[in-house]
């Protein structure tokens, strides 16, 4: 099989670093990785990126939605609960 | 009116939804599109009327998440906003690493690409995957976010694991590509070539 090139290789990234590859594919951009090196910056920055995700979208339960929905929860399981916006 | 539950049954519900309701806010807020605390309200009396089919307690915290996403994507449905519909036209192949060396916002920088992550704070981050079309976002926050593996977001979503991971390939390209066009609208990069350039590549390319 021919060597993959940094298109095919970098299409491919994210669902390599998810092991969502097969067996073939995988080893075929670790090859890759091996000797390119402006790939490997791409992987790095692909690690980068999805840690942003995950550390840069916080969002807080404000105390009076957390009330409100705490009130709730403290009815669920009576047979009473109705929706509070009805 | 929903059923009544047993007492045990019903402080068990209790504790899981305490517990998850800081996570399930968040989720509601990232997912987006819909009155986060009225999504988060209809998933808990969802899962009050189907908690005896929650045979795990541990698995709990995946149960709720399930009922708010097919909530979410009822709602939007309901108000034709089709979170499950992929573009006819899909967008082309697209990579910020790449642009970022091309298009070099940041010249006097040697570390170009640390320097473009840097400049989106938590609010840039949260307008831009707000950008991205719902099926992409939904895919984005459960796999990236939340942290659920591509097998468990396909059970979650009733769809082949194929279809997820080709999914998070295109919404991940989408991502990149509302980040670039983001910053150059919002200022974060300096520069009038460079927002010339994120004009350009925006027509070009969405």
């Amino acid at each position: 099989m021919a060597p993959m090139g940094c298109g095919e290789a970098v299409s491919q990234l994210w669902e390599f670093l998810d092991d969502g590859l097969g067996a073939t594919d995988h080893r075929r951009v670790e090859e890759h990785l091996a000797w390119c090196l402006r790939c490997c910056g791409e992987v790095a920055f692909a690690r980068e990126l999805r840690g942003l995700l995950r550390t840069r979208t916080g969002i807080t339960l404000p105390d009076d939605v957390r009330g409100r929905l705490e009130h709730l929860i403290d009815g669920m399981g009576e047979g009473t609960e109705e929706r509070s916006w009805t | 009116m929903v059923g009544a539950l047993g007492a045990s049954e019903r402080a068990a519900l209790r504790q899981l939804a305490r517990h998850e309701l800081p996570r399930l806010y968040a989720l509601a807020r990232r997912l987006g599109g819909v009155d986060a605390e009225d999504l988060v309200q209809e998933t808990l009396l969802r899962a009050c009327r189907s908690f005896g089919s929650l045979r795990d307690l541990a698995a709990g915290p995946k149960w709720l998440t399930t009922i708010l996403t097919n909530t979410w994507r009822d709602w939007l449905r309901k108000d034709l906003r089709e979170p499950d519909a992929v573009p006819v036209e899909e967008d082309g192949p697209f990579s910020l690493y790449r642009i970022i060396e091309e298009e070099d916002p940041f010249p006097y920088s040697d570390t170009l690409h640390v320097d473009m992550l840097g400049a989106f704070s938590e609010h840039d981050v949260r307008e831009v995957l707000q950008r991205v079309p719902p099926h992409y976002r939904l895919t984005l926050v459960l796999r990236y976010i939340e942290g659920y593996a591509a097998t468990e977001v396909a059970e979650m979503l009733d769809r082949p694991r194929g279809t997820v991971m080709s999914q998070l390939h295109r919404a991940r390209q989408r991502f990149e590509r509302e980040m670039w066009a983001y910053a150059g609208e919002s200022g974060l990069l300096a520069g009038a070539a460079t927002t010339g350039a994120l004009r350009g590549e925006r027509e070009d390319g969405s």
